[in-house]
């Protein structure tokens, strides 16, 4: 699906271009693009190798094992297939922890990490039924704390940049069920066609 | 400033103190794991690239070809019929896409409409509440070298559907329209 949607939105991008003249732009943002790319690449080397480090510190001093202790109930039913004390655990927790209260360049290294020992546990090219769950509640980003929008709402001078604090966890709540409900239901309709075959 | 933009900046200072305090408490030697730990993070951030540099351009195509503001433009006639802001469609329709374009979106919204207006505060809700389903999937998979992404993408957009949907209601709700 994803070959499909890359390839589809490149050749429709170049063919609208054909009949609407756009060509020129089209060409410097392929190479604008990939510069940006790199440059982005680059950038999350610094983010990488920064909060890598203090996640090994926090490991070493038990600090994500506490953090999993503490949410060991609800992690575990929405991660069945994952054993309980298992790496993976921490770092999923860690990732969602970083997004809740905005740290989104801490997010990624941990959701990486967590990626990795999720591939350790299944060995297989193939997504298992964690690494879905656990991008579908992270795209849907459980969010106290919206740095980016409230530096831009500060910038325009708004008579109180935090009033849409309340109303992003709400909205962010509501999605976070929606995704593990979505989750679920792919999950239930996968395991149906598996049993038919 | 509010308690929680001031939390927003001692958050990370914070951490910081916490881990290392508690480490050095225990004995343990934080230089080392901290450099130990940074150090894959080196080759991680190259093995994406050529993910992140795919997705990047073939989006861009798209964008800067006019198709995508075609394809908007068709699409947020449909949308507002269904009780969508008209303004909002094309932030709605482009975050989970691409960040950039998104944030530029809603800085723009906020810029013309205003922070503290019914379409700022929904702007920024629904900035703040969702993420880049494309980039978090290209960035994720591509990094532990995932082939097959199976149900990921439907179910990242699906629950994207569902937090533009809980934006605008509990936005109309909390502030009114």
């Amino acid at each position: 699906m994803v070959n499909y949607i890359w390839a589809i939105m490149a050749i429709g991008g170049i063919i609208y271009a054909m009949f609407t003249g756009t060509m020129d732009q089209v060409n410097k943002a392929i190479f604008k693009s990939a510069d940006d790319a790199v440059v982005l690449a680059i950038s999350l080397i610094s983010v990488m190798v920064f909060w890598l480090g203090i996640t090994k510190i926090a490991e070493a001093a038990g600090l994500l094992h506490a953090l999993v202790r503490l949410a060991k109930p609800f992690i575990s039913r929405l991660f069945p297939d994952i054993p309980k004390d298992h790496p993976a655990m921490g770092y999923i927790l860690s990732n969602l922890t970083a997004n809740f209260f905005g740290l989104g360049n801490a997010a990624t290294p941990m959701g990486i990490k967590a990626m990795e020992e999720m591939k350790k546990l299944s060995n297989s090219p193939k997504a298992s039924r964690s690494m879905i769950t656990f991008l579908a509640v992270n795209t849907s980003s459980l969010t106290l704390i919206p740095t980016t929008v409230l530096a831009v709402r500060m910038k325009y001078e708004s008579n109180s940049p935090t009033e849409i604090v309340s109303a992003t966890l709400l909205a962010s709540i509501l999605s976070f069920i929606g995704a593990i409900l979505i989750d679920r239901l792919f999950y239930e309709i996968r395991r149906r066609k598996e049993r038919r075959a | 400033m509010s308690l929680l933009a001031t939390a927003s900046l001692w958050i990370i200072p914070c951490l910081i103190l916490v881990v290392l305090a508690i480490a050095t408490a225990k004995r343990l030697p934080t230089y080392e794991l901290f450099v130990d730990g940074g150090k894959e993070g080196i080759s991680l951030a190259i093995s994406i690239l050529p993910f992140l540099l795919g997705m990047l351009v073939s989006i861009s195509i798209l964008r800067a070809s006019g198709a995508l503001d075609a394809l908007i433009g068709l699409i947020t006639p449909v949308l507002s019929i269904l009780g969508m802001p008209a303004d909002i469609v094309p932030l709605a329709l482009v975050r989970p896409i691409s960040g950039t374009a998104a944030l530029g979106m809603t800085t723009e919204l906020i810029a013309t409409h205003g922070p503290d207006s019914f379409i700022g505060r929904l702007a920024s809700v629904l900035q703040g509440s969702t993420d880049t389903t494309f980039y978090v999937l290209t960035v994720y998979f591509g990094a532990v070298g995932i082939r097959k992404m199976g149900d990921a993408l439907k179910v990242g957009l699906l629950a994207d559907v569902i937090g533009i949907m809980a934006s605008i209601i509990v936005v109309t709700i909390i502030f009114g329209a």
